[in-house]
């Protein structure tokens, strides 16, 4: 009977920023992603600020933990997009993930190299991205990813099966009562209509306790210590597994350094392997170790975002549906192009956080700081969005492929 | 409570604002009492008393313009043997005070509420008659008039008594309030911001007819899109500045057509420039519309982007016209309904090339304009006049109780 164990799963993500860019640069400057220092969208100032607050930091600390409890494991995830990133504007970054993931104690997880919602609306794309990122993942790490997350942890039978025919052996989602209904998130999974793939649910309650509630004054529970943290954990000790699922820069950026957090990161293993019927898995240890327990059938696609836990906070007004599509629209004529900056940008283009900048969803009711986004409005983020759209088709358009 | 105008014989917003607020301060249990410098037939407002303000033994008060009002220099006098007799500004100004302090004396008030400088020297005199608490309500600073210019000295100079010895200021938003404090260097704690709001009646939003610029609908359909400007054709509403931007969005996209609706001292001198820009054929001016008339909602709503270039605006409620009919609005962000609406394009009045962009960009993108309409509508909702209105009620309360501990 293998031990009971913390899956814990870090998402590393920064977007190409679309800087100010007016219909007026269309057809000029094929700039999109570069302004100068201190704009609110200079992606090299927000990378160094990060880097800074969170990376670095807790890069720091998994390598310690890493070197002081022999069974602490983890698995990330990074995108294409940050990567690049790092190496373009803080080398010192990609060197920090390069030593954590050295131990062979972190496993890295498959995704779109552009944090992209490509699987929506063209498969071909969708694939080339996936290839892209396993690529890049190589070159830099050594490692093969064995388990599979798309963007936003969104998820479908049909992400699932696909996941499967291409061999993953896990494959990660919300852990989402509606979809779940009287089942536990704390057991390993089969996806409906597969044969091999595993699928793991985010524990959303207990990762959003550190994600997201951990320095709010107004919990009942703050603050939280790990102790207390512990029994939570401990109160579902009949069951295998406890998937935390959250984004990286939890740790520094959304929950600064003097909310405790990095203590908290760190005495954690220490707590919890205290009983040594505990462990740490990665999330492809975790799909191997343990048996499914039932199907889950998820027709309608969840994500781990909202209290909706759907794409609406992506594609849910007529802004972002209309920019999406016209995007998705050009793919042969870019693809035709033989252009490989044309095809970078478009790419760049299709990182979902464009089109989250865009919502309007919190928008009205005045709950602006709820809402993460370096432009004035959604409209703002839409209007440059489209100008550099309209760049695109200019590009095209001078040479011929344009419709 | 003082004011200058009232619909339907009103010119600008402030009449409107008068208007609405009234209404729903005499919905909350005020008792309102409302003076003004003139007679006209107000027996559509039954919420409060009209008291047209009749000095000097006349039995009736005409402002020289149409109907009357705020922009009127001289006022005529009508006397019950029938003659007459011209009477400026600045004396029907002092004449309406000495009524209204009469007023004050006689009757029991509990408070004087006045609205802007033109009503200052009718408030001090009332308050200095019946020692009633004064409140005064800015709903635009000379500084704002002038287009961010010192402006007229006596105006300045009545404005700033009228700041001085007030009891509590209101202001009808926070850029206004800066303006008070910066230019009349008044004590923050004194001013609080009540914002505007606009509701609309029913009969408002009713339609049946069909849009009267037949011309612009006509070329609506190869093609064209309209830019539309309303209100005065003044300094103050930065109209140069979009005539500017304009000559960049033609060039981008030659279909589109700016259209001015309203009248003022500017509007040769914007159609110079538009011809000097060689956008002649794509600027059209109306002339003045009158604000509560069907052309006036029509220009709303064949509009296709609304914009408020103003240097300095205090509030403005043409947006919320134009966003209740339909049309999305690009706004400067110098002016007080850019601090309310989320639903807005915002720009510096300044900044042509990017009022320029944010033109074009509603004009190229249908999804824009819907989801800008479609929001700001949701958004329009829910600004009511209930905060301000109670913020109004608080404000009464409290001078009406120090008055009562100092009886």
């Amino acid at each position: 009977m293998p031990k009971r164990a913390i899956v814990l799963y870090l998402h590393v993500h920064q977007p190409y920023r679309i800087r100010h860019y007016t219909i007026f640069d269309a057809g000029i400057d094929h700039n999109y992603f570069d302004t100068h220092e201190g704009d609110r969208t200079n992606n090299a100032d927000i990378i160094r600020k990060v880097a800074y607050k969170s990376y670095i930091p807790t890069n720091e600390r998994l390598l310690r933990m890493l070197h002081d409890n022999q069974e602490f494991k983890l698995s990330m995830s990074i995108t294409g997009t940050v990567l690049e990133q790092f190496e373009q504007y803080a080398p010192e970054v990609l060197e920090s993930f390069k030593q954590v993931i050295k131990t062979g104690r972190v496993e890295i997880v498959a995704e779109t190299y552009h944090h992209s919602l490509a699987f929506f609306y063209s498969r071909s794309e969708f694939e080339a991205q996936v290839k892209k990122h396993a690529d890049k993942i190589y070159e830099l790490f050594g490692v093969v990813p064995t388990a599979f997350r798309n963007t936003e942890l969104s998820y479908n039978n049909d992400i699932a099966y696909w996941a499967d025919q291409a061999g993953y052996k896990a494959i990660l989602s919300e852990g989402w009562d509606p979809v779940l209904g009287w089942r536990s998130p704390n057991f390993v999974y089969r996806p409906a209509y597969t044969n091999n793939i595993k699928l793991l649910t985010k524990n959303y309650k207990l990762s959003d306790d550190i994600a997201f509630r951990f320095s709010n004054r107004s919990w009942e529970e703050y603050p939280l210590t790990t102790e207390k943290y512990l029994q939570w954990l401990n109160s579902s000790w009949d069951q295998p597994l406890v998937n935390l699922f959250m984004d990286y820069e939890t740790f520094g950026e959304h929950q600064w350094e003097d909310t405790g957090i990095f203590n908290f990161l760190e005495h954690l293993p220490h707590v919890w392997l205290g009983d040594t019927n505990h462990t740490f898995m990665t999330v492809s240890e975790a799909a191997e170790s343990f048996e499914a327990v039932d199907q889950i059938d998820v027709p309608h696609t969840i994500t781990w975002a909202d209290t909706e836990r759907d794409l609406t906070a992506w594609l849910g007004n007529k802004m972002q549906q209309g920019s999406i599509a016209a995007l998705y629209a050009l793919e042969s004529a870019v693809l035709k192009s033989n252009d490989a900056e044309l095809l970078e940008d478009w790419r760049k283009l299709q990182t979902s956080d464009h089109f989250y900048y865009m919502c309007t969803k919190w928008w009205s009711d005045g709950d602006v700081h709820a809402y993460f986004s370096p432009y004035e409005s959604p409209y703002i983020a839409y209007e440059n969005f489209m100008n550099a759209y309209h760049d695109i088709q200019y590009r095209l358009s001078i040479k011929g492929l344009l419709e | 409570m003082l004011g200058w105008e009232l619909p339907p014989h009103h010119t600008g917003g402030m009449g409107i604002v008068c208007y609405q607020l009234c209404k729903k301060l005499a919905q909350s249990g005020a008792d309102i009492e409302f003076i003004l410098p003139y007679t006209a037939d107000f027996s559509a407002i039954d919420f409060m008393k009209i008291n047209p303000a009749l000095p000097n033994g006349a039995k009736e008060v005409l402002g020289q313009s149409a109907g009357s009002t705020y922009s009127s220099q001289y006022f005529k006098y009508f006397y019950s043997d029938g003659s007459t007799r011209g009477v400026a500004m600045d004396e029907h100004q002092k004449n309406y005070a000495e009524y209204a302090a009469k007023i004050a004396l006689l009757g029991s008030y509990d408070i004087i509420h006045a609205h802007d400088w033109l009503t200052f020297r009718a408030g001090l005199m009332a308050k200095q008659m019946c020692g009633k608490p004064l409140i005064v309500h800015i709903h635009s600073t000379e500084f704002d008039r002038a287009g961010g210019k010192n402006g007229n000295p006596m105006v300045r100079e009545i404005e700033y008594m009228g700041l001085q010895l007030a009891d509590k200021i209101i202001a009808v938003s926070e850029a206004t309030k800066r303006a008070i404090i910066r230019e009349y260097d008044i004590d923050a704690s004194k001013i609080v911001v009540a914002h505007n709001a606009m509701e609309f009646e029913p009969h408002e939003l009713e339609d049946t007819h069909s849009n009267v610029f037949v011309y612009l609908k006509q070329m609506q359909t190869s093609g064209y899109k309209v830019v539309l400007s309303a209100g005065r054709l003044t300094i103050q509403k930065g109209l140069s500045h979009l005539v500017y931007a304009m000559q960049k969005v033609v060039k981008h996209r030659p279909k589109t057509l700016l259209l001015f609706v309203g009248s003022g001292e500017q509007q040769i001198e914007l159609m110079n420039l538009a011809a000097e820009l060689g956008i002649g054929a794509n600027v059209l001016f109306t002339g003045h519309l009158n604000g509560t008339g069907k052309s006036w909602r029509d220009s709303f709503r064949v509009a296709d982007i609304f914009v408020m270039p103003s240097i300095s605006e205090p509030f403005g409620l043409t947006p919320f016209e134009a966003i209740t009919h339909g049309t999305p609005v690009l706004i400067s962000r110098q002016s007080g309904v850019a601090e309310l609406l989320q639903n807005s394009l915002k720009v510096d009045f300044w900044d042509i090339d990017e009022m320029a962009n944010h033109i074009s960009c509603v004009l190229d993108n249908q999804d824009l304009q819907d989801t800008l309409i479609e929001m700001g509508q949701i958004e329009l909702k829910n600004l009511t006049w209930d905060k301000s209105v109670s913020t109004l009620l608080e404000e009464y309360n409290k001078h009406i109780n120090v008055g009562l501990q100092h009886a």
